[in-house]
């Protein structure tokens, strides 16, 4: 964010609770209001609100950057979103509306059921919206700098919860990680348990189950079970091509996410991969998604029913032995 | 500054275009929907004149024909863009109720435009250039909660935003009693914004008063709020007035247009006359197939 604002002078910070000491709910503005006091905004407990001044000031040569302290509460943000933010640049000749909207998904720290969601579903598909989603594989920094730099109509910056305490993956021996680059310019992480061969499955999602996927590879490796993982930074739009790329390498594909079951990222994305591996795939594709329910409390029903390391392992292994 | 005639002039040429539209419905050739500012040209003129289209920037919403056509808009572009024309003002994607071009902006969410016109506020303040950024809701839009976490907001930040409510009394078929417990001004004042109630229909004081407004703003960066009372002569959008017979003639008494001719001579108002429906007529010919 540093750098962000020193290179772009007109670029702002709009948010609850983000000036110092505090720095915001997950700390991700501490020292910037010291920094740039004029440039660091706290504002009332308003999201409809702060996220229309955003689009305002983007229609103005701004770049704001709202953040909306729980994804939970981009409900409150969604008129502004879709019928202005992401219209603007679609309904009026020569215009640009580059709002950000930086927000925490995801379960997993006990927060309870209007805390801990994963509602970016509600937002796909929105004409002239984008969502990028960083993972342990992605700068997310460097990826936030892209979207300042190049980006022209509004984006949804997703970040999870359980990523903001870990640390960038970097290759190691036994987990072979490559970065290949969409058309867009986003990354696809690419990580490989193995070094030669073919994989067996292929698994993709994005965002918060990154932080599981070392671990998962090294244990699968053991069993001598070949997987490649691509993990989008850009998830609408997908990178399909790529994906489908990495999916005809093992033939059968587990695509997950955090949100609750029923009209996903990964069944969107599903649906556009059969159209293009309809004939070279050797097993349905198998999707994992958190229960339908509300995401309780209580740790264990909680880790019970988000997307887990477990169900995705079984997931993994039942794709592999279908026939 | 700009006189009676002029004010009257821009009025008419409003009212004689959308009187137009609402014929081009009757007779097939207008496609989806409008809503005519009818009545509320007083409004529009008053207000939209005393803004600079250099510094100001104005975001209107679905009845806001009158108010491009006051702050410049051109209206062969206008019209086009309401016939669908790939050559309109939105290359016919936006049409009626989705309008921009320089520092105009309209959108068809009722009260969605506040908080943007905040922003734009803010951006404003931010440049240093004394310019104002307006926006205009109807009394039913004032019912949006978006509008009050906007306010707080502009009157907290001290923002050089204007709220202009265009009060009609009706919110498509819906009464303004039934729609608000308590006098519109009651809100923007609780929140510490200076608020000025007046009738829109005269708009020559609606047009001195905001030049005021306007003044003040610029100089001591301050939201402002001015309630006009005006009356919609026509419908909500096209078949769909359900007010009776005498509300419709009481609203008629009022016309601001007819209010303003008791200032203008006989000779001007005949002329300023021919030249609008000139004006409009040509523009009918060249875009309307026979």
């Amino acid at each position: 964010m540093n750098t962000i604002f020193t290179e772009h002078p007109n670029a702002l910070l709009l948010g609850e609770d983000v000036l110092d000491p505090y720095g915001g709910a997950f700390k991700v503005t501490a020292g910037l209001s010291t920094k740039f006091p004029d440039r660091v905004l706290t504002t009332p407990i308003s999201e409809a609100a702060i996220t229309g001044l955003g689009a305002g000031l983007a229609l103005r040569g701004y770049i704001p950057i709202v953040e909306i302290m729980f994804s939970d509460f981009l409900t409150l943000c969604a008129d502004q979103i879709v019928n202005h933010a992401s219209k603007f640049p679609l309904m009026y000749p020569n215009t640009h509306c580059p709002l950000i909207l930086r927000t925490p998904i995801g379960g997993g720290r006990g927060y309870g059921p209007t805390h801990s969601q994963s509602l970016e579903k509600m937002f796909m598909g929105i004409p002239g919206l984008k969502i990028l989603a960083p993972s342990v594989f992605h700068n997310p920094g460097e990826t936030l700098r892209k979207v300042v730099i190049k980006e022209k109509g509004p984006v949804l910056f997703l970040e999870h919860k359980l990523l903001y305490s870990e640390k960038i993956q970097v290759n190691t021996s036994n987990i072979q990680l490559e970065t290949l680059s969409a058309q867009d310019g986003y990354g696809v992480a690419v990580v490989r348990n193995y070094h030669q061969g073919n994989p067996d499955v292929c698994l993709i999602g994005y965002g918060g189950f990154s932080r599981d996927v070392s671990s998962l590879l090294l244990e699968l490796a053991a069993e001598e079970i070949r997987v490649v993982v691509a993990i989008p930074e850009c998830i609408d739009p997908p990178p399909i091509e790529i994906l489908v790329r990495l999916a005809s390498e093992a033939k059968r594909v587990v695509i997950v996410d955090e949100a609750n079951e029923g009209f996903n990222w990964s069944t969107g994305v599903a649906a556009l991969m059969y159209e293009k591996l309809w004939g070279v795939l050797e097993a349905p594709i198998k999707i994992v998604s958190s229960e339908r329910e509300a995401i309780p409390t209580s740790q264990a029903l909680e880790l019970g029913m988000l997307l887990n390391k477990t169900k995705i392992e079984a997931a993994l292994l039942e794709t592999i032995s279908w026939a | 500054m700009q006189s009676i005639t002029d004010l009257y002039r821009n009025m008419y040429r409003i009212r004689l275009f959308e009187e137009a539209l609402l014929d081009l419905f009757s007779l097939g050739v207008l496609r989806g929907t409008v809503h005519t500012c009818l009545g509320q040209e007083g409004c529009a003129v008053g207000v939209i004149s005393a803004l600079d289209p250099v510094r100001d920037v104005v975001s209107s919403n679905h009845r806001g024909h009158g108010h491009f056509l006051a702050f410049g808009g051109d209206m062969r572009a206008l019209l086009k863009e309401i016939l669908g024309d790939v050559n309109g003002v939105c290359h016919g994607v936006g049409g009626s109720q989705h309008l921009h071009v320089q520092n105009f902006y309209s959108n068809g969410i009722l009260g969605g435009m506040v908080p943007v016109a905040c922003g734009v506020a803010l951006a404003q303040k931010l440049n240093n250039t004394g310019g104002v950024s307006a926006v205009v809701v109807g009394d039913g839009a004032m019912a949006e909660g978006v509008i009050y976490e906007t306010l707080n907001i502009a009157a907290l930040w001290k923002l050089p935003l204007l709220l202009i409510v265009e009060d009609n009394h009706i919110a498509q078929t819906t009464p303004k009693n039934l729609g608000h417990s308590t006098p519109l001004e009651g809100i923007p004042i609780a929140l510490g914004i200076k608020t000025i109630a007046m009738d829109g229909n005269d708009v020559l004081k609606v047009y001195e008063v905001t030049n005021d407004i306007i003044s003040g703003m610029r100089q001591n960066q301050q939201p402002c709020c001015l309630i006009l009372d005006t009356c919609r002569l026509g419908p909500h959008s096209k078949g769909d007035d359900t007010r009776s017979t005498d509300e419709l003639s009481s609203c008629k008494l009022r016309d601001p247009i007819k209010k303003a001719e008791e200032s203008i001579s006989e000779d001007m108002l005949i002329s300023i006359k021919r030249d609008c429906s000139q004006e409009v007529a040509i523009l009918l010919n060249e875009l309307v197939s026979k």
